[in-house]
C-alpha cells in the first residue's frame, strides 16, 4: 500500500467527508497541510483573519445546513479561532476546525507559535481532539463530523501537530463511527407525544413557541402541518425566524427583549407552551420567574440538559424535532382544528394594538426600519439575510419576512458583533446563485471589514446593506434609558471612515444613501452590481431606539412600545 | 453533608478527559466537593467517583452526559451505596501520649505505617463519618498533617441477588 503524508491524508478526509469548501489562513504548523490543498477537490478560501475564516464557515453551514469547515495554524490562528467557535456553540452550528499544532516534541516548551489550542477551546467546542498519530488522522476527521452534525450540532476543533502532518503512512478508509459515550436521543418517546397531545386538546390559550432547533432538523414542513391541524399561534424566537413562514396566518413573530407585543403577550397569557427546539434564553423570557406564568410547558428538545434547565416542564419530550412533530401530527390525526376563537380575537387584538411602528418623515433623518421595509420588498424573495449584533440585527428580524427557514443568518446567543461580513461570505460561497445581503452596523463592519477583500479577491459578490448611526446603536440606546444620556464610548464619528471610499479600497462597489428620497435608487444599485461585492451605507438618524422593549431581567409583563412609554 | 451527592461516572481512558469533568463543573458553577479517578473492571475505561453538593443535581448529571467521553453515569444512594475513603493522619505523640493515641486509633482499626520520636502517622479506611469520627478524637493531641483519597463508591447489589452480607 502507497505511504502518504499525515497531510495528505488529512486533505483526502476532508475530500471523503464531501466537503467542497473550506475556509482558512496557512501558517507555520499547518503549512504541509497546505500544500496537498493546492491538489484538493474542494475550494479553499483564503480569509484575512482566522476569525473571519470561523465565521464564514458558519455561515456555510446556517445556509447550506452541511458542516462547515475552517483552518488554521497553532498559536495566535487556533486563537483566532476561539469566538466563531464559542458562537457555533451557543447557536448550535455544525463547524469542524482544523488546527496545525507545534511539532510534538516541542508540544509544553513554549515553542513559536504554540498554545493549548485543545485547552483554550474545551469549553467552547462540543469536542475536541489533539491528534498524536497518523493513523488516527482520518478516523479522527471522520468523528468530527459526525459530532459536528449529529445530535445537537456544534462545532468540533482537530488539533494536528506539524510532524504528524509530515509522517508517512497508508491510507485507511475511516471506520463507521462508534462511540460509546454520544448515543443522542432521535426518537420521541410515544408516551410523551401522547401526553403533550393530551395537554394541547385542552388548552384553550396555547402556544407554539419554536427556535433554532426546527431549522437545525429541518422541521418546518412538519410544524406548519402541526401549526394549521391544531390552529395554533407560532412564535418564532431570533434563531428560528423562518422556521415557518411570516406570511403564514398563524405566525406572531419573533419573542421578548425586542419581540413584538403580541408574541410576548401571547406567552404571558398562554395557558400552555408548546416549546420546541428552544432554549428559554433570558432575551426571550425576561425575569424567568415573572415569564408565561400561567403556562403548562412542553418542552421537546434534542439535547436533554436543556429541558428544565430554565423551566421545569409538564411534558419534557428528547428527540429530533422533526420526528417530534411528526408524531404529534400523527397522535393527532383527525382530531378536529380547535377555533380557539376568543384566543385569537385577543390575539388579533394585540396585533391591532401594538403593531411595528416607525415614523419616516419626507424630509426627516432617515430611519433605519424604513430601509429595511424598502430593502425587503425590493430585495430577492429566496434573499438569504445575514446580521450582525445590535439595533440593525433587531430591526432586520422584525421587520424582514422570511418565508422559508435557512434564510436568515446570526449571531443569536454569544450576540458577536463583526458576524455579518464573513458569515455572508460563506453563505454565499455555499449558495452561489442566491442572493445574500449582509445588514450591518458600523460598529459590527469595523470589525471585520478586511474580509470583504476576501469576498473582492474570491469573487463572491455579496451586498452589504451597512447602517451607520456612527455609533455602537444598542450601547447608545441603554446609554440613554439608562445611563443619564452619558454616552460613555459609544460614538463612532459620523464621517469616519469614509465607507464608500472604504469599499472601492477593499475591491468592492460603494454606495451612500443619506436623505430618504435616495434610499430606493441606492437599494436598486445594491441589488443590481452582481460582478463584485457591494457596500451601501445609508446614514440613519442616530437616535432612532429599538422598540417594543422588555428592560433586561424585567418582566415581559411590561412591554415598552415606544418612547411615550419610557 | 445531607446535601451532598455521589455520582459514579464511566468513563473513557483518553487524555484530557479529567480536565473536561473538572472543566464542565468550573464552568457551570458546579462545586466538586471530592473527586477520584482510577481504572474501572473495563478495559479501556476509568471510573470517576465525585461527591458534589449540588441541589441541581439533573443538570449536573445531564450536562455530563453531554460530554462525548462520558459513557454511564449512576446516582448512588445515600442512604445505601458502599462509600469508602483512606485518610493518612500524621498525630503528635510523644513518649507520653503514644499508648493512649494507638489505642484510641485501634479502636478504629487505623494501622500505625510510620512512627516518630514526635508524631505517629496512621492509615485508616472507612465511610466517610468514621473517618471524620476518628479526626475529632485525635485532634486535641495535636493534628500535624492529614491527606484522603476523596471517596470512591458503588452501589450495593439489589437484594435478590446478594450472597451475603458482608459489613
Amino acid at each position: 500500500m502507497g505511504m502518504i503524508t499525515g497531510a495528505e491524508i488529512l486533505i483526502k478526509a476532508l475530500e471523503y467527508q464531501e466537503v467542497d469548501t473550506a475556509f482558512g489562513i496557512p501558517g507555520g504548523a499547518i503549512l504541509p497541510a497546505y500544500d496537498p490543498l493546492l491538489d484538493a477537490g474542494f475550494r479553499h478560501i483564503l480569509a484575512r483573519h482566522e476569525q473571519g475564516a470561523g465565521h464564514m464557515a458558519e455561515g456555510y453551514a446556517w445556509a447550506t445546513g452541511k458542516v462547515g469547515v475552517a483552518i488554521a495554524t497553532s498559536g495566535p490562528g487556533a486563537t483566532n479561532l476561539v469566538t466563531p467557535l464559542a458562537d457555533a456553540l451557543m447557536d448550535s452550528v455544525p463547524i469542524v476546525a482544523i488546527t496545525g499544532q507545534v511539532p510534538t516534541h516541542a508540544v509544553g516548551n513554549d515553542a513559536f507559535q504554540e498554545a493549548h489550542t485543545t485547552g483554550i477551546t474545551m469549553p467552547a467546542t462540543k469536542h475536541n481532539y489533539f491528534v498524536t498519530r497518523a493513523e488516527e488522522i482520518a478516523q479522527t476527521v471522520a468523528e468530527a463530523f459526525h459530532l459536528a452534525s449529529t445530535g445537537r450540532p456544534g462545532p468540533v476543533l482537530v488539533d494536528i501537530p506539524k510532524d504528524v502532518l509530515n509522517a508517512r503512512v497508508p491510507w485507511r478508509d475511516p471506520e463507521p463511527v462508534a462511540m460509546p459515550g454520544y448515543r443522542p436521543t432521535v426518537s420521541p418517546h410515544p408516551r410523551r407525544v401522547r401526553e403533550a397531545i393530551r395537554l394541547i386538546e385542552s388548552a384553550e390559550r396555547p402556544v407554539l413557541y419554536v427556535g433554532g432547533g426546527i431549522i437545525k432538523a429541518g422541521a418546518s414542513e412538519a410544524l406548519t402541518a402541526f401549526a394549521a391541524m391544531t390552529n395554533m399561534p407560532v412564535i418564532t424566537t431570533l434563531m428560528g425566524r423562518g422556521a415557518i413562514s411570516d406570511n403564514n396566518p398563524n405566525t406572531l413573530g419573533m419573542p421578548g427583549m425586542h419581540g413584538l407585543y403580541a408574541a410576548t403577550t401571547a406567552m404571558q397569557k398562554a395557558d400552555l407552551l408548546v416549546a420546541i427546539g428552544v432554549r428559554f434564553d433570558d432575551r426571550v423570557t425576561g425575569d424567568p420567574d415573572a415569564f408565561a406564568p400561567f403556562a403548562k410547558v412542553i418542552h421537546a428538545d434534542i439535547d436533554p440538559a436543556e429541558i428544565g434547565k430554565v423551566r421545569a416542564p409538564e411534558v419534557p419530550i428528547v428527540g429530533d424535532a422533526r420526528l417530534i412533530l411528526e408524531a404529534m401530527c400523527e397522535r393527532w390525526g383527525d382530531t378536529p382544528t380547535p377555533e380557539l376563537e376568543k384566543w385569537w380575537t385577543t390575539i388579533r387584538t394585540w396585533q391591532e394594538r401594538h403593531p411595528l411602528r416607525f415614523d419616516q418623515q419626507p424630509d426627516g433623518p432617515l430611519k433605519p426600519q424604513h430601509v429595511i421595509s424598502r430593502l425587503r420588498d425590493r430585495a430577492d424573495k429566496d434573499a438569504i439575510v445575514v446580521s450582525g449584533v445590535g439595533q440593525h440585527q433587531m430591526w432586520a428580524s422584525q421587520y424582514w419576512r422570511f418565508d422559508q427557514p435557512r434564510h436568515w443568518i446570526n449571531s443569536g446567543g454569544l450576540g458577536t458583533m463583526g458576524f455579518a461580513v464573513p458569515a455572508a461570505i460563506g453563505a454565499k460561497a455555499g449558495m452561489p446563485d442566491q442572493q445574500v445581503i449582509a445588514v450591518d452596523g458600523d460598529g459590527c463592519f469595523q470589525m471585520t471589514v478586511q474580509e470583504l477583500i476576501t469576498a473582492a479577491y474570491e469573487r463572491i459578490p455579496i451586498k452589504v446593506a451597512l447602517f451607520n448611526n456612527a455609533a455602537h446603536g444598542m450601547v447608545r440606546q441603554w446609554q440613554r434609558l439608562f445611563y443619564n444620556e452619558r454616552f460613555s464610548s459609544s460614538d463612532l464619528g459620523q464621517e469616519l471612515p469614509d465607507y464608500p471610499k472604504l469599499a472601492e479600497a477593499l475591491g468592492c462597489a460603494g454606495l451612500r444613501a443619506t436623505r430618504p428620497d435616495e434610499v430606493d435608487g441606492v437599494i436598486e444599485t445594491l441589488l443590481e452590481i452582481d460582478d463584485r461585492p457591494v457596500v451601501a451605507e445609508f446614514v440613519v438618524d442616530r437616535d432612532e431606539m429599538v422598540f417594543p422593549m422588555v428592560p433586561a431581567g424585567g418582566s415581559n409583563d411590561i412591554v415598552l412600545n415606544g418612547p411615550e412609554d419610557l | 453533608m445531607s446535601e451532598q451527592q455521589v455520582l459514579s461516572v464511566l468513563v473513557e481512558n483518553k487524555p484530557g478527559v479529567l480536565a473536561r469533568v473538572s472543566s464542565l463543573f468550573a464552568r457551570r458553577g458546579f462545586n466538586i466537593h471530592s473527586l477520584a479517578v482510577g481504572p474501572a473492571a473495563e478495559p479501556g475505561l476509568s471510573k470517576m467517583t465525585i461527591v458534589v453538593r449540588a441541589p441541581e443535581l439533573e443538570q449536573v448529571k445531564k450536562q455530563l452526559h453531554k460530554l462525548v467521553n462520558v459513557v454511564k453515569i449512576t446516582e448512588l444512594d445515600a442512604g445505601s451505596a458502599i462509600e469508602r475513603e483512606i485518610m493518612l493522619v500524621r498525630v503528635r505523640a510523644g513518649a507520653k501520649q503514644r499508648s493512649e493515641v494507638l489505642q484510641l486509633a485501634a479502636i478504629f482499626k487505623a494501622t500505625p505505617v510510620d512512627v516518630g520520636v514526635d508524631s505517629i502517622t496512621f492509615m485508616v479506611t472507612g465511610s466517610p463519618t468514621k473517618l471524620n469520627d476518628l479526626l475529632e478524637l485525635i485532634r486535641p493531641f495535636g493534628l500535624v498533617d492529614l491527606v484522603k483519597s476523596g471517596r470512591i463508591a458503588l452501589n450495593r447489589e439489589p437484594k435478590a441477588r446478594k450472597l451475603r452480607a458482608v459489613g
